[in-house]
């Protein structure tokens, strides 16, 4: 039974400590399949990874020419099979959620497969088992609500279309579907208001 | 005559840092490992739990090892990378003497035969403390022991100190006036279980990562989170509450805190009349503080110092943390005891779930404090000018006490006598003094004046350059041992690999050279078990007792927390339960704090504080963690971290470069222009050396009683480069 990641970035610190354990999977050659992003330094610490949220219908599959990307029995968007793979780049066009990378050099998408050599063999994937601060946690959807007061969500709308994807984004309240929108820069946290009254 | 031997950029070609990106042979063909050894991680005092993959007698990777119960898994991205420490091409294969060119390889017999003789003839003339030891607190417990063995006994001088000076000392000393022990009063599974975290100077997400976990699972059951800091740190980003304070103004804030408490009504009566002595002089002293009195000085609106003590008031557990950037101050020591005032006075202490502790430092910076490398103390954390600890070291021993050398100075005071010529000898391990003490142009100047110069090391140190004679020594994966974690839990280093090329264990090396210097019965040791039995046998009826604890125990529990005074004694996870305290009469003192200012404040002159710490992916003076690729890319190099509000005030854009100068040098760095600090401070790294070293800014100022530097406030001045 392989489990499912739950991502929350209000946990994440920015360590990177994902990236590195990534990069030491093997097959990937020193290379991460996840990614660690400041939203917007000059206001905010805030960091968020970004890792294949495994649609339930991956548009990277629909528009790849080669049909190299497959869904396995239990829902994992396997990464490019290497000899059907063209490197043409349209999977990076089309994820939602800006994953997947063509390596130059390569010439072969790579994206995470959620450590199929790992969780297939009843381990947690390498990011999720190294993250410091529980933003990445592998397990069910039973585990973390039990554990946590943010909350599983994995329907997305983008524009009209709403994406169904295998891994979860922990929010802060029970939501129903995330439109995503374009924000300008993150949201403001107290502690930030805290340091605007700072006394000079 | 301790010069460089060579140009700065020749010995870096030579000895690095270089960059070590890959395991042996590449990603690529990386095979099945050999076998996997569960020990710890190298770097920090928390300790994690990792598994070695080693193949063919080459450390190839990392696994998390999950089963061990502090990190269960859990790594930063310097546990996961640490194992590129190994096979490293700047690694030190033989002893290094230094030439005219530079240094050439001496064999292991001349090499040791030189130390004695320069030594010995130093010593003869000079006197014996004329030689010093500078010793380090990641060392094993093993290794803290000999050391300190060493110095006393086989060099026979007063002068050893280690760098845990730069870390734990005014934790320590505070702790050992309020608590007559100095350990961390409680396990971190009391984190988990707490109502309030209140976590003061600590940049846990960075500095101590493992415990942000901790934090987060407490808050998920509700609990609130009070963050005290003058950077927003990504731990800060989440809290309920964050007090930006301004850098030196800890102890008047905590005295405020106190205050509004007592106005509450939070005091725990019953609690302060049978457990502690002390407590109206603190009542008296904290009358002065209210928060509307000092709200200006501290830099926070008194509503939110209130709002803070309400916090504090109505959780019915709390646990109050800190770390250096309370303890880095002249009056380090003071800020600590207006903490514990605060703990004591409200009686949250030693009950589960609530409680108190320092975040250690160093990776051993709990156990390198206890075995005797410090300079007041002997092994067991006794107390060196304390006759009767004196007899009782004596006695285990087989020494006369008259032998056994005073208190020496501490490791600042150590480079100041070595810059006035009173000691002409030193003998470095584990310390990095050039980079990570403060004032590294004086530092530079006491190495160029030293007769002579060892140094064990495993890489060629920035401060090793300086050495006539360089002996190569053992990483952390290459022997056994044991260290003390942050939560005074001891647990076992297991050895890897052997240590590569001629190079030797640490432990090897300082029992050879007691011998040459005469003194080889009294380190007769034939492993670091050995060591161990001999540190447990004389730790026995000290403050810190590991006479209970074994290898064979620390694998079965997984750690056992000291004091542990007997075999069939499980360890002491909690400290304080039912209020019993380690002083005589078991109660806790209350100390009166009275705000002081910084050694050095600002002023027209020099009118921004300058505050200094750490990376995540970069440790302490940077020997293991500048040679190791992927860490390097995260944050390759210092910038100086200032608020747009300063920026514009001084015309200055983000990345551009900037000159900082402070009354003791100055460095150029690239600005790093963010809303996540006080206008009123900028921050700096302090991880790198030579013209990129923080510590050419930061002043030699000490606090009175533990003697660690004032890291945390600087008075600078800020230049653009074009200006």
């Amino acid at each position: 039974m392989i489990g499912e990641l739950f991502i929350d970035p209000n946990r994440c610190i920015g360590c990177r400590a994902c990236e590195e354990a990534c990069s030491e999977c093997p097959g990937h050659g020193g290379h991460t399949m996840i990614h660690l992003d400041y939203l917007e330094r000059s206001t905010s610490v805030q960091t968020a990874p970004t890792v294949c949220m495994h649609c339930t219908n991956p548009a990277c599959a629909s528009v790849c020419p080669a049909d190299a990307i497959k869904v396995d029995a239990v829902g994992v968007v396997l990464s490019a099979l290497a000899e059907r793979c063209i490197g043409c780049g349209n999977c990076v066009l089309a994820c939602p959620f800006g994953v997947p990378e063509v390596h130059a050099g390569y010439e072969l998408m790579m994206k995470c497969d959620l450590c199929y050599d790992r969780t297939a063999v009843g381990q947690k994937p390498m990011c999720a088992t190294v993250c410091p601060s529980g933003a990445l946690f592998y397990g069910t959807r039973e585990e973390v609500e039990d554990l946590r007061r943010a909350r599983p969500l994995n329907l997305f709308q983008f524009g009209d279309e709403v994406v169904r994807t295998r891994n979860h984004l922990m929010v802060p309240a029970p939501t129903g579907v995330l439109p995503v929108t374009w924000a300008n820069g993150p949201p403001r946290s107290r502690a930030e208001h805290h340091l605007e009254e700072a006394l000079c | 005559m301790a010069r460089l031997p060579a140009p700065d950029e020749a010995l870096t070609r030579a000895f690095g840092p270089h960059l070590n990106y890959e395991p042996p042979g590449g990603f690529a063909r990386r095979p099945a490992p050999d076998r996997k050894v569960n020990t710890h991680c190298c770097f920090c005092g928390q300790q994690c739990g990792v598994t070695l993959l080693v193949k063919d007698e080459k450390v190839i990777g990392v696994e998390p090892w999950e089963e061990f119960p502090f990190n269960q898994g859990k790594l930063c991205p310097k546990g996961v990378k640490r194992y590129l420490q190994n096979n490293h091409p700047d690694r030190l294969l033989y002893p290094l003497v230094r030439t005219g060119r530079g240094f050439d390889r001496i064999p292991w017999d001349e090499a040791l035969d030189l130390v004695a003789e320069r030594v010995t003839r130093l010593q003869a003339r000079g006197g014996r403390d004329s030689v010093a030891v500078l010793s380090g607190a990641s060392l094993t417990n093993e290794k803290a022991y000999l050391m300190g063995k060493f110095a006393r006994l086989a060099l026979g001088t007063r002068h050893i100190d280690y760098n845990g000076r730069l870390c734990m000392v005014a934790a320590g000393a505070a702790n050992l006036k309020a608590f007559g022990i100095d350990r961390a009063a409680n396990p971190w599974a009391d984190i988990v279980t707490t109502d309030l975290v209140m976590v003061l100077g600590s940049n846990v997400s960075e500095c101590s990562p493992i415990t942000t976990d901790y934090i987060w699972r407490a808050r998920d059951r509700g609990a609130k989170l009070i963050v005290v800091d003058p950077r927003l740190t990504p731990i800060a980003r989440t809290a309920d509450l964050y007090l930006p304070v301004r850098p030196g103004r800890d102890s008047a804030l905590m005295n405020a805190i106190l205050h509004a408490v007592i106005r509450l009504g939070g005091v725990d009566q019953d609690f302060v009349e049978r457990h502690t002595t002390g407590f109206e002089d603190v009542r008296a002293t904290v009358a002065r503080y209210a928060p509307e009195t000092v709200e200006r000085l501290v830099g926070i609106p008194a509503r939110r110092i209130s709002e803070a003590a309400e916090l504090w008031v109505q959780a019915p557990r709390t646990m109050l943390l800190h770390a250096r950037g309370i303890e880095h101050h002249t009056k380090g020591v003071e800020n600590v005891l207006a903490c514990i005032n605060l703990v004591l006075a409200s009686g949250k202490i030693g009950k589960p779930g609530c409680g108190y502790a320092t975040i250690t430092g160093q990776g051993n910076g709990q156990g390198a404090r206890e075995q005797g490398q410090r300079c007041n103390q002997l092994p067991g954390a006794r107390d060196i000018e304390n006759p009767a600890h004196r007899a009782e070291v004596a006695v285990a021993w087989g020494v006369a006490e008259s032998s056994l050398p005073g208190k020496g100075a501490t490791a600042p005071e150590i480079m100041e006598m070595i810059h006035r010529g009173e000691i002409r000898g030193l003998l470095s391990i584990c310390f990095n003094p050039l980079v990570s003490l403060p004032d590294a142009t004086f530092t530079r100047e006491a190495l160029e004046r030293l007769g002579f110069f060892v140094a064990i090391d495993f890489f060629l140190s920035e401060t090793a350059r300086h050495a006539d004679l360089v002996l190569p020594g053992s990483l952390h994966e290459e022997d056994e041992g044991t260290v003390t974690s942050t939560e005074g839990r001891v647990i076992r280093i297991r050895k890897a690999v052997d240590p590569p090329g001629a190079a030797r264990p640490d432990w090897e090396i300082v029992c050879d050279l007691a011998r040459r210097l005469g003194r080889g019965a009294l380190f007769e040791f034939h492993s670091p078990a050995d060591i161990f039995e001999e540190l447990r046998r004389v730790s026995r009826g000290g403050v810190a007792d590991y006479s209970g604890i074994t290898y064979e125990k620390i694998e079965r529990q997984m750690g056992v927390f000291w004091p542990c005074p007997a075999l069939d004694h499980p360890g002491t996870p909690r400290l304080f339960e039912g209020g019993r305290f380690h002083h005589s009469d078991g109660r806790a003192r209350f100390h009166a704090v009275d705000y002081r200012p910084p050694a050095e404040d600002v002023d027209d002159e020099y009118p921004i504080i300058l505050t200094t710490g750490r990376v995540v992916s970069q440790f302490l003076s940077g020997t293991q963690t500048r040679r190791i690729g992927p860490l390097v890319d995260q944050y390759p190099e210092p910038q100086v971290e200032m608020h747009p509000k300063l920026a514009a005030r001084l015309g200055i854009r983000d990345g551009e470069r900037v000159r900082v100068l402070s009354r003791r040098g100055d460095v150029e760095l690239p600005a790093h222009v963010v809303s996540t600090i006080r206008p009123d401070t900028v921050f700096i790294p302090y991880h790198w050396p030579g013209r990129r070293s923080a510590n050419r800014l930061t002043l030699r100022a000490y606090d009175l009683i533990a003697g660690i530097p004032e890291f945390k406030v600087v008075a600078v001045r800020i230049e653009r480069l074009s200006a």
